[in-house]
């Protein structure tokens, strides 16, 4: 039983790759974090999917299969890099994995990224379980020295996260010996002289790409009744063969190019053809322009994923299937549950910086993490987020436009080293009194614990020196900065009401490891409310810890439920402590707050 | 199509839904059917609701189902239970952990957590096989509670006894601890062990 990141990075291995780099990201991490335990390779987290590409480019130049993984959004950060290394091919095999998120289950947006496959004229795989995922990287490794292309091996949510049994095959022997590094300036280096040469040959290369797939084993018929036919790719194919049974399947391995020929005969050979694929309509537009008549969008939605009860019920809709195959399924009347969105952990260093910028009532810059969880009443404190690295920079723009109120910018560390970096560079060079405040938990949290160049530690678990921020935010050039612990309540107000009324650039650092780490979870140490002293004034409740209940004992005068603290979760951060205004809340034995609230 | 059976597993984030789901799998590959299991990492694991789908069968195409197609729903949490509600069958079966972990839109927001009646009332309108378990009890008695997810595999065991989709499967309550015992450390073997059984008890009792 693998899952199909399990199986990719098994793949890798069994392909013969030397070299894997990527950035974490859901739905992709675990493909990198598995190949890492394999012998005799080499794997790093990289600090963003530009870079990953880069390193796993400069491996293919060097002569060793290599592989970059990333999470769709990923693509779009090394969209640049993928483009040229589609222009100069490699000496070796290059595979990128991009891992879509239908459905949005961990992700900004939802996007197709088959689409980067034809935009940069290299193949699209698209397997359809665990025991593809392998097989099909494989095939992705040969295929890409076959023809001198990157591959695009492109996954999804249910392709990565499920589980299925795979047969497993063996690494084969590898040359010892590295090859020279080559000096062929017309293929790698892309001056217009050269890159002119090259387009030419692109184009023809995925024409010829394209006469493989019509034989190529990736792709396969399987007939069966001659009703409907159905073209599908990924896991789609898998929804067709429940929701179908009688149907002729078209299954695509290989989603770009398409093989023409093939798909002609088939929609000859059925009465009516579908196109079967979760999100944009790439293959049936494909066929539409060959001029074959096909149904896809127009019967299945256009966002989202599927599971058998979407595609049934479209198909029924659409008079492909009798009404009678749907399960009674009267979804029974449930009246409006209170929703359980994720929340940032009891104990999360993130909590107290929130709470304070609630309070100081400024407009704040968000950016991609766990600390984007800031968002969530009551903490309520982002108001804008759009992709990683985004927020110091739309700081910068909204105070460049003259946005009447001071702007606050929240990264967290791995995010700043990703992208943050060249945007407060920016601040800094423009000049805009952004105030920057780099959240740093010591980890890459919201992806399950990735080290990252501020750790100290690398994906090989070998020591690596750490990458301190206030140097390289001073180097930056930014001059007011400041570290401060993460679960100072009192001295994070106090900084950043002074920050807020400068007219210059100012960064404040607030490091605390994050709640769940073993370094963090040695140290809980659960808080008591002492009921008689609290009077239920609910203002622990303000900061949205999950550990802090209301309590069924109301105070007397007040009449208001009194605080309760769930001792399985918290963790004992004594931020509720420090802002309880009656010491209702007691300190840690080894407080370093209790003094300072006093 | 008949010869699949589909588990909903639901909870909240880090109650243990993913061992219990990883379990699951493993025992329909262990009793020689084929096995699918899917679940979503990420975001929702902050303590926010996760679900995730667990299928066997002779032959299984889909990882994941839809709405009214769970044969079984094993609910680590009780407001989740109700809210997944809708993936249930009807005449199916429900393995309902008798706990509730109050989320902050109640605690901050002004929402209202349902009642039990509530709960009981909607699930009985759906299927008269529903199974409430002190998993967290049981779990606090045998001194460890994070066997509380073992307790509710048992309980979920014995419901599948007799079910006719695993009829000629190699499936004995052996074949789930063997697959318990390959995941938990042999520290807590014991006590896994006796947290299944305790479980399989509460299942099996009317
Ligand atoms: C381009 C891109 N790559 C990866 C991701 C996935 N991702 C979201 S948040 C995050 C890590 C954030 O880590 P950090 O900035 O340290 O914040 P924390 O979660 O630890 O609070 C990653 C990798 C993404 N959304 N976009
Ligand atoms: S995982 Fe760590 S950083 Fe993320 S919300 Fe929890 S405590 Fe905070
Ligand atoms: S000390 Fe207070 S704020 Fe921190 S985890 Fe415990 S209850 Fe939550």
């Amino acid at each position: 039983m693998l899952s199909g990141n399990e199986a990719v990075a098994r793949g890798a291995w069994e392909a013969g790759v030397q070299v894997a780099s990527a950035y974490p990201g859901t739905p992709s991490t675990e493909i990198l974090e598995n190949f890492a335990l394999f012998p005799g390779i080499y794997a790093e987290w990289a600090t963003n999917e530009k870079v990953a590409v880069d390193v796993a480019v400069g491996a293919a130049y060097a002569g060793k299969r290599a592989l970059a993984a990333m999470k769709h959004v990923g693509l779009n950060v090394a969209a640049d890099s993928f483009m040229y290394a589609s222009m100069t091919g490699m000496e070796a095999g290059l595979v990128i994995v991009s891992a879509d998120d239908p459905a949005m289950h961990s992700s900004q947006n939802e996007q197709d990224n088959r689409t980067f496959a034809k935009f940069a004229r290299v193949p699209c795989l698209e397997p359809s379980d665990s025991q593809e995922a392998k097989d099909f990287t494989v095939a992705a490794f040969d295929l890409s020295e076959r023809f001198d292309a990157p591959v695009l091996l492109r996954l999804t949510t249910r392709i990565c996260h499920s589980m299925s049994a795979v047969e497993l095959g063996e690494r084969p022997e590898l040359p010892a010996e590295a090859k020279p590094f080559p000096r062929n300036p017309a293929k790698y280096v892309m001056v217009p002289g050269n890159a002119v040469k090259r387009h030419p040959i692109i184009e023809e290369r995925i024409r010829r790409i394209a006469e493989y797939a019509e034989e190529s084993p990736l792709n396969r018929v399987e007939m069966r009744g001659r009703a409907l036919g159905i073209i599908t790719s990924g896991v789609s194919y898998q929804y067709a063969r429940e929701v179908f049974p009688d149907a002729s399947i078209l299954k695509l391995g290989m989603s770009w190019p398409l093989p023409e020929k093939r798909i002609r005969q088939f929609a000859a050979s059925v009465e009516r053809l579908i196109v079967l694929e979760e999100l944009d309509p790439f293959i049936e537009e494909g066929v539409k322009l060959m001029g074959i008549a096909c149904e896809g969008k127009s019967i299945f939605p256009l966002t989202g994923e599927f599971d058998p009860f979407v595609v049934r019920s479209s198909a029924v809709r659409a008079g492909l299937l009798p009404a009678s195959v749907m399960e009674a399924a009267a979804a029974p009347e449930v009246g409006p549950l209170p929703a359980r969105p994720p929340v940032l952990c009891p104990g999360c260093p993130h909590r107290p910086t929130f709470y304070v910028l609630n309070k100081l009532k400024v407009p704040v810059n968000g950016d991609i993490g766990c600390y984007t969880l800031g968002l969530i009443p009551p903490l309520s404190a982002i108001h804008t987020c759009g992709c990683m690295g985004a927020g110091i920079a739309v700081a910068h723009g909204a105070a460049q436009a003259g946005s009447p109120e001071k702007h606050v910018a929240v990264i967290g560390d791995s995010t700043f080293f990703h992208t943050g970096v060249p945007a407060l560079i920016n601040v800094a060079y423009n000049r805009a009194p952004v105030v920057t405040v780099i959240l740093d938990n010591r980890i890459t949290g919201m992806t399950g614990h990735q080290q990252n160049p501020g750790t100290g530690e690398t994906l090989l678990g070998k020591e690596a020196p750490v990458i301190a921020l206030e140097p390289l935010v001073r180097a930056c050039g930014i001059q007011h900065v400041r570290t401060l612990s993460a679960l100072d309540v009192d001295e994070i107000e106090k900084t950043l009401k002074e920050y807020v009324k400068l007219d210059e650039p100012s960064a404040l650092i607030v490091q605390e490891p994050c709640a769940l780490l073993p370094e963090a979870r040695r140290k809980w140490t659960p808080l008591e409310v002492i009921a008689d002293k609290c009077n239920g004034c609910t203002l622990c409740f303000r900061i949205g810890c999950p550990a802090i209940l209301k309590s069924e004992e109301l105070d007397e005068k007040t009449g208001r439920p009194k605080a309760l603290i769930d001792a399985s979760l918290c963790t004992g951060c004594e931020v509720c402590a420090q802002i309880c205004p009656r010491d209702a809340i007691t300190f840690r034995p080894d407080s370093v707050f209790v003094e300072k609230s006093r | 199509m008949k010869n699949v059976i589909n588990f909903l597993l639901c909870g909240v984030g880090g109650q243990g839904t993913v061992l219990a789901s990883d379990v699951l799998v493993n025992v329909g590959l262990a009793a020689g059917l084929d096995a699918k299991q899917a679940e979503v990492h990420g975001m929702s694991q902050r303590g926010g609701s996760v679900i995730s789908y667990v299928r066997w069968g002779r032959e299984v195409h889909a990882p994941i189902i839809g709405q009214g197609e769970a044969d079984l729903l094993l609910a680590f949490e009780k407001l989740e239970a109700l809210r997944n509600l809708g993936f249930l069958r009807p005449g199916g079966v429900a393995v309902i952990n008798n706990q509730a972990i109050i989320p902050l839109t109640v605690t901050t927001g002004g929402q209202k957590y349902p009642a039990d009646e509530e709960i009981r009332a909607a699930f009985a309108a759906v299927t008269p096989h529903v199974r409430f378990v002190d998993g967290e009890r049981i779990a606090e008695e045998l001194g460890n509670l994070r066997v509380a997810n073992v307790v509710l595999l048992g309980a979920l065991s014995a419901l599948l006894e007799g079910h006719p989709a695993l009829e000629g499967a190699a499936l004995t309550a052996e074949t789930w601890m063997r697959v318990i015992e390959e995941r938990v450390p042999a520290k807590y073997l014991e006590v896994n062990r006796r947290a299944f059984e305790e479980g399989r008890r509460a299942g099996g009792s009317e």
